[in-house]
């Protein structure tokens, strides 16, 4: 990469971060805000070196959550749709309680799974409902759209149930699924510090501490964490993509 | 060469269609009252207006759908389908999808590789083994659509206007290479089309249908040369048999 090129594809997603920061700086300097109300840019980079252990330990623990809770939706949520693409008749009974799964408020179920589960494990729980229904709902989508020509093709040759599947049905529902992953990606973070806002632990837990004390900068602090955890899943997501359809799929085949 | 490649004289079975009748739901009638015969290794070109309802008639013939009346007789045999379009799989190489149907064969996987790469020879393609369906000429994917289809060395070939999203020129090569390839192993050939030239040029007999629903309008054995070369579609005599199958499928619009 060439000065050029690094100036022309690095520089406008840093440009507005960059702007706002020293806006909000000379706004809070100027003492056009409060500072209790809107941190300092340079007291929330402050912030994060100074609590950099606390910081670290806690956003280690809602990674592991968040991560585990996007496994186990990665999983299930796939298995579920082969479940549900396999008839008609089973997507006509399953699918309308997904969808209503989807639209129960995850705060408001956050106590029965309290109940449930146990306090330490709420924030897996939580990041892994709140994350499942895109993974069904893409994979579903992807399971069935495939080629009707090449369905007819298997069938000419008598292909069984799993070759289907696995030489054609998921293999074209790929790209789909990589959305739905994507989408499921950031809000298992979300879902994990929904339940760490219940159980005190990992970013959501030091988030909810550093409020009750009025500590804005070190809430930004970890706010920017929480986002870091979910930029990372987001890339990761997105190289196995590129690893997985750059061959074929037009999503992935720009040279 | 222990290949199933290897071209064998009058490989191809007979196929007889006794008064099938297929309607569509909603009550439209696709096909009505067909009867038909087609003799061990004979090359027929089922000619309509698009739409008349002859690819409903092919895909009963290849079992992926069951007329509501009337009967279909196949003798034991393979079967090919090479549909509108090349419909390859996007995620493998050229080599990977002809070997697909041997692959759901059940055959092992060298032995399959070794015949998709001679299924690829013999449509010209053996420089592109390893190059996936994006990177390749509509053409090309077409070639490598047919390869598929006699990868199997089939009994019975049905094409549904394989060639029609294709340029003329591509058109009229892939029809002189198909033409070749039918000659050398004499495979029962179904191909099914709306261009009267294609028809012409690649039958020995022609069955013209009326619109819809599909009705034989006529039946008629072209009197050209057994061996078909690009010149012949000049040739007064060809013109002649263009015009016969011109003026039934006028009757039947």
């Amino acid at each position: 990469m060439n000065i050029r090129t690094m100036v022309e594809k690095v520089l406008p997603p840093i440009l507005p971060v960059l702007v706002a920061g020293v806006a909000a700086e000379i706004a809070v300097r100027a003492h056009w805000v409060k500072p209790y109300l809107v941190p300092a840019p340079s007291s929330v980079i402050a912030a994060l070196f100074n609590n950099w252990r606390e910081l670290g330990s806690a956003t280690w623990t809602t990674a592991d959550a968040a991560l585990t809770g996007f496994a186990m939706s990665a999983i299930t949520g796939v298995l579920l749709a082969i479940a549900l693409s396999s008839s008609p008749w089973v997507q006509r009974a399953l699918y309308p309680y997904a969808v209503f799964f989807q639209t129960v408020p995850i705060i408001a179920v956050a106590p029965l799974i309290v109940i449930w589960f146990g306090l330490p494990r709420t924030p897996i729980v939580s990041a892994f409902i709140v994350s499942i229904f895109p993974v069904i709902a893409n994979t579903l989508t992807g399971l069935l759209s495939t080629d009707p020509a090449l369905r007819d093709l298997f069938r000419l040759y008598d292909a069984k149930r799993m070759p289907t599947l696995f030489k054609l049905q998921l293999p074209f529902a790929l790209p789909h699924m990589f959305t739905g992953l994507r989408i499921a990606g950031g809000l298992a973070v979300i879902g994990a510090i929904v339940g760490e806002f219940i159980n005190g632990q990992g970013i959501g837990g030091y988030i909810d501490v550093s409020r009750q004390r009025y500590l804005v900068d070190k809430v930004f602090a970890g706010l920017l964490m929480a986002s870091l955890i979910g930029v990372a899943l987001f890339i990761t997501i997105n190289l196995l993509s590129r690893l997985a359809l750059r061959h074929w799929h037009a999503s992935e085949s720009r040279a | 060469m222990n290949s199933v490649l290897v071209p064998q004289a009058g490989t191809g079975i007979s196929v007889g269609v006794r008064g099938v009748r297929k309607v569509f739901p909603g009550g439209i009638a696709a096909v009505d009252s067909i009867d038909l015969d087609v003799k061990p290794g004979e090359f027929i070109a089922l000619l309509g207006p698009s739409g008349c309802g002859k690819s409903t008639l092919l895909r009963m013939i290849a079992g992926l759908e069951t007329p509501d009346s009337g009967s279909i007789d196949l003798n034991a045999g393979r079967i090919s389908f090479v549909f509108q379009d090349a419909h390859l799989l996007p995620w493998r190489n050229a080599l990977n999808n002809v070997a697909l149907p041997l692959e759901l064969m059940g055959m092992d996987r060298a032995k399959r590789l070794s015949e998709a790469a001679t299924a690829l020879k013999l449509v010209g393609l053996d420089d592109a083994l390893d190059r996936y369906p994006a990177a390749l000429s509509g053409g090309m994917r077409m070639r490598v659509s047919l390869a598929r289809a006699l990868v199997t060395n089939p009994a019975l070939l049905l094409l549904d206007e394989p060639f029609a999203a294709l340029d003329e020129i591509t058109r009229h090569e892939l029809d002189e290479e198909l033409h070749k390839l039918w000659s050398n192993r004499r495979m029962t050939v179904m191909f099914v089309t709306h261009s009267i030239i294609e028809a012409t040029f690649l039958a020995e007999r022609a069955i013209v249908f009326t619109r819809r629903p599909a009705r034989v309008i006529l039946d008629h054995t072209l009197h050209l040369p057994a061996r078909r070369t690009p010149s012949l579609r000049t040739d007064t005599q060809f013109s002649t048999q263009m015009r016969i199958l011109f003026e039934a499928l006028e009757q039947g619009y």
